[in-house]
C-alpha cells in the first residue's frame, strides 16, 4: 500500500551534534500541531530518545520484539501522555546490532507507515551498518551539523552517501549557532555552511542552555509554552517541514546596536 | 574575504578563524569528494605539467594544479602562466622524441 507518510531520517555522521534532541523536539512540535507522528530510535547501540522524551520508564516492548513477532506493533509503541499524537518505538537490546539487516528496518517502517503521517528516524552516528540500515528504510533526510570543521566535513560525507542511495530531499539543520561568535568571525556563518554543503537550509538552532535543562527533565523544549531561543527554532523547523513559509532568523541581524551594525558592515563579502 | 579580513590584514593581525575554517574545509572536501590521494594528485600534476610544457613554455614556479569544489562539484583547476609558446618545429621535435 502506497501512503503519503513522510519518512525522514535524522542523521549527521559525527556524533553528539544534536540528532536525538532534534528528533524529540520535532516529534513533540509536530504532534502539537495535530500531526500523527512516530519517532523511531534507530540508535540501537546507544539508545537515548526514550530518555529525552521522558518515556524511559514506560517501555515494555521494543522494535526487537516486534521484529521477532513476540508482540504486536501497538504493544511496543509508547504513547506520549501530554501529546498523544506522538508515539515512540524504542530501540531494542544493543545485541540487535549483530543481526539487524536493512530488510528489518524496512519492515518496521512499513508497519509504522500505516498509522502515522510522519515517521522520524533517529540515526546513530557514523556511516557504518547502523547508518546503512536506517538509510535503506527512509525516503527523505535531515542532516544535522554544527558550525565546526569536523561536523561539517562528516556531514558532507553523509550527504554524499544519501545522494548515492537516492534519498530525496535532503535538508540541512545547523545546530548550536552562536550569533556573537559569528559576528566576530570566530565561527562559520550559516551562509558558509550552506555554501559549502550546497544543501537547502531547513533551519538553524541557536545554542541554548535550556536544551540541557529540558533533557534533565525529560521534557523537550517544544512541550512547554515558554519560548526559549532554541524552542522557537525547533517549532519553526517543524512548521517548515510541513510546508509553512516561516522566514529564517538571521543570527547576524540580532541586535541593532551601533556595534552590531558595525560588525555587520565588516562582514560584507569583498570577494 | 570580508571587510574585517582586509582590515585585519592591513593591521598585520591574524585572519579570522572563521575564514581559516572555510578555507580548510573547502580544501579537505575537494579531496574527500574525489577520493584522490595527495600522492595521486601529485603524480597527475607532474604529468599534466609535462604534457603542457611540450607545447608552451610555462612558469613552473608559479604553476598550480589543484582541486576546487563548489556546489558539490569538484573541478581540477590548472593555473599555468605561459611564458611563451614554443616555435612549431621545437614542439614537433619535443613530440616526436616520444
Ligand atoms: N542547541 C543546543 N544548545 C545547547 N546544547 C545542545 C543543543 N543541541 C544539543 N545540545 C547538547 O548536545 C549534546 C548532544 O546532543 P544529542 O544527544 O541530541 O546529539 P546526538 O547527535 O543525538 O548524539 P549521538 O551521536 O551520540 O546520538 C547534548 O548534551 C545536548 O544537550
Ligand atoms: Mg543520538
Amino acid at each position: 500500500m502506497a501512503t503519503n507518510t513522510r519518512i525522514i531520517l535524522i542523521c549527521s555522521g559525527k556524533g553528539g551534534v544534536g540528532k536525538t534532541t532534534l528528533t524529540a523536539n520535532l516529534g513533540i512540535a509536530l504532534a502539537r500541531e495535530g500531526t500523527k507522528t512516530v519517532v523511531l530510535d534507530a540508535d540501537f547501540g546507544l539508545r537515548n530518545l526514550d530518555l529525552l522524551l521522558g518515556l524511559e520508564n514506560r517501555i515494555i516492548y521494543t522494535a526487537q520484539e516486534v521484529l521477532e513477532e513476540t508482540c504486536r506493533l501497538d504493544q511496543a509503541l509508547v504513547k506520549h501522555k501530554q501529546e498523544p499524537n506522538l508515539a515512540l518505538l524504542p530501540a531494542g537490546n544493543p545485541r540487535m546490532l549483530d543481526w539487524l539487516k536493512p530488510d528489518d528496518m524496512q519492515r518496521i517502517v512499513k508497519m509504522l507507515e500505516n498509522d502515522f503521517e510522519y515517521v522520524l528516524i533517529d540515526c546513530p552516528a557514523g556511516v557504518e551498518e547502523g547508518f546503512k540500515n536506517a538509510v535503506s528504510a527512509t525516503k527523505e533526510a535531515i542532516v544535522v551539523t554544527n558550525p565546526e570543521v569536523s561536523a561539517v566535513r562528516d556531514a558532507d560525507r553523509v550527504i554524499g552517501l544519501l545522494n548515492t542511495n537516492g534519498v530525496k530531499p535532503v535538508q540541512l539543520v545547523l545546530n548550536r549557532v552562536r550569533p556573537k561568535m559569528i559576528a566576530n568571525q570566530e565561527m562559520l556563518s550559516v551562509e558558509d555552511v550552506t555554501d559549502i554543503l550546497a544543501l537547502p537550509l531547513l533551519g538553524l538552532v541557536l545554542e541554548d542552555e535550556e536544551v540541557i535543562v529540558s533533557t534533565n527533565r525529560g521534557e523537550p523544549l517544544t512541550l512547554s509554552n515558554v519560548n526559549s531561543p532554541a524552542s522557537i527554532c525547533y517549532s519553526n523547523i517543524a512548521k517548515r517541514l510541513k510546508g509553512e513559509d516561516i522566514p529564517l532568523i538571521d543570527p547576524a541581524k540580532s541586535g541593532s546596536s551601533l556595534k552590531n551594525k558595525f560588525m555587520r558592515l565588516m562582514q560584507t563579502k569583498i570577494f | 574575504m570580508t571587510l574585517l579580513d582586509i582590515v585585519k590584514k592591513l593591521l598585520g593581525r591574524q585572519q579570522s578563524s572563521a575564514l581559516k575554517a572555510r578555507e580548510r574545509l573547502q580544501l579537505v572536501l575537494a579531496h574527500d569528494r574525489t577520493d584522490l590521494s595527495s600522492d595521486l594528485l601529485q603524480k597527475m600534476r607532474k604529468e599534466i605539467l609535462e604534457v603542457v610544457s611540450k607545447y608552451v613554455e610555462i612558469d613552473l614556479e608559479e604553476g598550480a594544479v589543484s582541486l576546487e569544489t563548489e556546489d558539490r562539484m569538484t573541478a581540477l583547476v590548472a593555473n599555468l602562466p605561459i611564458k611563451r609558446s614554443l616555435p612549431i618545429n621545437e614542439t614537433e621535435g619535443e613530440v616526436s622524441k616520444e
